[in-house]
């Protein structure tokens, strides 16, 4: 029976990509191993190779497809003996797989995963208009990979003491092509290849900003930060304070955090919580595109070490950026990304998915949810939150980090202090679970929280 | 543990080892200064500690002297010190004022750190001395750091970054080394092998107990050089500062040395004999052997006394300065969380 060639996925989160080219012919013999084809996201391109001999049967997706799904049959391959004849029996197209399970999982720094181009991502919901772009504002549509690109680009052509380095930020244009381009525009002297030595690097960063540079450090991903976190809370936190406000170090940690897809435990961790504790780091989390880049400038401009958690999933993820000149959100403000009387969803980052959506679900069945995204953990903008949970007196947190001392559990802890007359029912908390992020893809699932939780949680406090 | 060896002077490369050369009378009132100064304010800071005026740590300098002042007279004004917590010498050295250095020892509000930071966190961004680290070996990433910015300046300032013998163990040390290297940045890594990392000696925590060699493997030249005298570390730092301003990367000088006081102020002193301290003492004497040349090239006692006199009235003052100045005030407690 003739075999079917699948459209692959480049990495556990791509959804989609384009069909570049094909450099077989209909009729040509292929063996194992031959490079049949090669397709692209925005990040990268790569070869497909057969897996299987025999002729080159029928071509299903000609060169030059943009957005073909991961799984849909691209080719077949006759075997010895078929012909075209045969084609039709092929198979039917598999059902495709939630989250590209048949990708090979990442490997950690050989491989890092290259998320979806463009993959859908608009919310459900429109987000309300944020109070930080004026009205009128023409609203560009990116990428958030390419909002961040903009955001330390237009910050390196402002500032010659702003320069980035990491693990594969310049030659290769970045692990997840956050970093695109800017060697080409800024050279080898700012954009900087670091070794892998994650340790090392932060330690030499944070004695850049105290010599007064105003260093980007790029993490491939937050767990390797686990090998520099002495150097980003001893040394970059602490030592303002501890010279008597002598020595400042002005510097942004940033990289994606949390959950990608199907990379497990040591690559799946949320370390909000961790750095939201340290006196001294502000904490950033963004989940809007234009957030991403208005807060990517602040923290650059801001005088003091910045941590600033980025996701992986959005990278891939579309939203509308204001076109302006000097697009700055100010740090420590959350906003009411959608409006609402009756429960208040408080949550941030890839939290904002689950929320938002949930908000959708509540909202057919009469419960008009207010949704307040954070942006910042580090200040917490208390005032935002409690104000909301005075008018809806219920609240529930949202976040796909560990329960315990989690943001949440602060959040939580707030309301409690500042509005616990408001509230009609204790403050819930939708979390990841209780575990090291499983592999399976099933168990994954389990372990994230999901729309279905929050709605749950939601009718509980107001008693529905 | 074997006696500690009469002349330490051992160069690593082919150069044949033999006297350093000489300073002239000038230099070597001012190495007799400054170490006497470091001294003087080691013991008093040793008695203080005793009185209780000064609590937590305090890791003292007392006998390896020699390594920072005669480091320091091969450095120019914008070159950066960095180092950990063993670091009043270096404060002193790089004439930051004896007692704001002591207030700070005392937790008042006229410490370097306005009373926040205490013996091993101090700083002078105006005497390009960036700490002062309480963690073991991070000074070293932190200092190939401001090597690092020095070199995206182009300006032609050298980073001299200290750490120990058991520092000189850890991972990032390494990492840093490899950094350096690679992109030739301005930095002398002055290890000062007093021997003993807290009460661990150096042959019962180091498979290559010859700590020039640390850099071999990334092709960072190194040298050992007795840090018991000031003129060998003085050629020795000429050397590497020349090494650092012409392009040519980093650059690690093992000072050997001792430190005659413990660890800390807690330090059992069970590791070593009376007999190896007191030997080191009466042979090598950084501060001494200064003495005996001047006395020798025709000095009198009485130059010497002055130079007492002037450094014991520096300490004495700062000494009572810290203990009268008064603690911060409360609302200190909030400043200088962010900028």
């Amino acid at each position: 029976m003739p075999i079917q060639v699948l459209m692959p996925a480049l990495s556990p989160t791509m959804e989609k990509g384009n069909l570049a080219k094909w450099l077989k012919k209909e009729g040509e013999t292929i063996k194992s191993g031959d490079v049949i084809a090669e397709i692209e996201t925005d990040k990268a391109t790569m070869e497909v190779e057969a897996t299987d001999e025999g002729t080159l049967g029928k071509i299903l997706i000609p060169e030059g497809t943009a957005d073909v799904a991961v799984n849909t049959p691209i080719a077949t391959i006759l075997a010895d003996g078929e012909s075209a004849a045969d084609l039709a029996k092929a198979p039917a197209a598999p059902v495709p797989q939630p989250k590209a399970a048949e990708a090979a999982p990442a490997e950690a720094k050989a491989e890092a995963p290259q998320p979806a181009a463009k993959a859908p991502a608009a919310p459900a919901t429109e987000p309300l208009p944020d109070p930080e772009i004026p009205a009128g504002t023409e609203m560009v549509t990116q990428t958030i990979r390419e909002a961040l690109r903009d955001a330390m680009a237009e910050e390196m052509r402002r500032d010659g003491d702003v320069f980035i380095m990491g693990e594969e930020v310049a030659e290769y244009q970045g692990a997840y092509k956050v970093t695109q381009g800017l060697l080409q525009e800024f050279g080898a002297r700012r954009v900087i290849d670091t070794p892998i030595t994650e340790h090392g690097f932060a330690g030499v960063g944070v004695g850049a900003a105290m010599a007064g540079l105003k260093p980007i450090v790029e993490f491939m991903t937050f767990n390797f930060a686990m090998q520099a976190i002495d150097q980003i809370i001893n040394s970059a936190a602490k030592t303002l304070y501890m010279s008597g406000g002598q020595m400042g170090c002005s510097i942004v940690f940033r990289g994606p955090n949390g959950a990608a897809a199907r990379v497990a435990a040591q690559h799946s961790q949320d370390y909000a919580a961790w750095y939201s504790q340290i006196p001294g780091l502000k904490v950033i989390a963004p989940y809007s595109a234009a957030d991403y880049k208005g807060l990517l400038k602040a923290a650059i401009r801001d005088p003091n070490p910045v941590i600033f958690l980025e996701n992986e999933v959005l990278y891939g993820h579309t939203g509308e950026v204001p076109k302006l000149a000097d697009f700055v959100v100010p740090i420590g403000k959350a906003r009411i990304a959608r409006a609402g009387k009756d429960v208040t969803i408080v949550s941030w980052a890839m939290g904002m998915s689950y929320a938002l959506k949930a908000a959708d679900e509540l909202a057919k069945e009469g419960i008009e949810a207010e949704v307040v995204d954070l942006r910042t953990i580090r200040p917490m903008d208390t005032e935002t939150i409690i104000n909301s949970v005075k008018k809806t007196g219920r609240a529930v947190t949202v976040e796909e980090g560990w329960q315990q001392s989690g943001v949440g559990s602060e959040v939580a802890a707030r309301i409690m202090e500042h509005a616990f007359d408001y509230l009609d029912a204790p403050v819930a908390r939708v979390s990841g679970k209780d575990v090291p992020m499983p592999y399976a893809a099933n168990l994954e699932k389990l372990a994230l929280p999901s729309v279905a939780e929050v709605v749950a949680a939601a009718k509980a406090v107001s008693y529905r | 543990m074997a006696a500690p060896k009469k002349s330490v002077a051992k160069e690593s490369g082919q150069e044949k080892a033999g006297s350093p050369p000489e300073f002239t009378k000038e230099q070597e009132l001012k190495a007799l200064r400054d170490m006497l100064l470091i001294r003087r304010f080691e013991e008093k800071a040793g008695q203080l500690y005793g009185m209780g005026a000064i609590g937590g740590f305090c890791h003292l300098y007392i006998g390896q002297e020699a390594v920072v002042v005669g480091m320091q007279m091969a450095l120019k004004p914008g070159d950066e010190v960095i180092t950990g917590y063993r670091d009043h010498g270096h404060m002193l050295a790089c004439d930051m004022e004896a007692r704001g250095v002591m207030a700070e020892l005392t937790g008042r509000r006229g410490g370097y750190s306005r009373g926040k930071g205490g013996s091993m966190h101090m700083f002078s961004k105006e005497k390009h001395f960036y700490g002062g680290h309480g963690i073991v070996g991070a000074q070293v990433s932190l200092g190939t750091g401001l090597a690092f910015a020095n070199r995206y300046r182009g300006n032609d300032n050298v980073s001299v970054t200290y750490f120990g013998d058991g520092a000189a163990n850890q991972g990032q040390v390494y990492e840093s080394f490899n950094m350096a290297e690679l992109w030739k940045l301005p930095v002398i890594y002055v290890i000062e092998n007093n021997r003993y990392a807290m009460g661990t000696s150096v042959s019962r925590a180091s498979a290559q107990q010859d700590f020039s060699k640390r850099g071999a493997s990334f092709n960072i030249p190194g040298k050992q050089v007795d840090g018991m005298d000031v003129r060998a570390v003085k050629a020795a730092a000429d050397e590497a500062v020349a090494w650092c301003r012409g392009g040519n990367g980093p650059m690690i000088l093992e000072m050997q040395t001792y430190r005659y006081r413990g660890h800390s102020m807690s330090d059992p002193a069970k590791y070593r004999t009376r007999e190896e301290v007191e030997k080191v003492r009466h042979d090598q004497d950084p501060i001494e052997q200064v003495r005996n040349r001047l006395l020798a090239a025709g000095a009198s006692e009485q130059d010497l006394k002055a130079i007492d006199a002037e450094v014991r009235e520096i300490v004495n003052e700062a000494a009572d300065f810290a203990q009268h100045d008064p603690e911060p005030d409360p609302a200190e407690l909030y400043t200088d969380i962010y900028r």
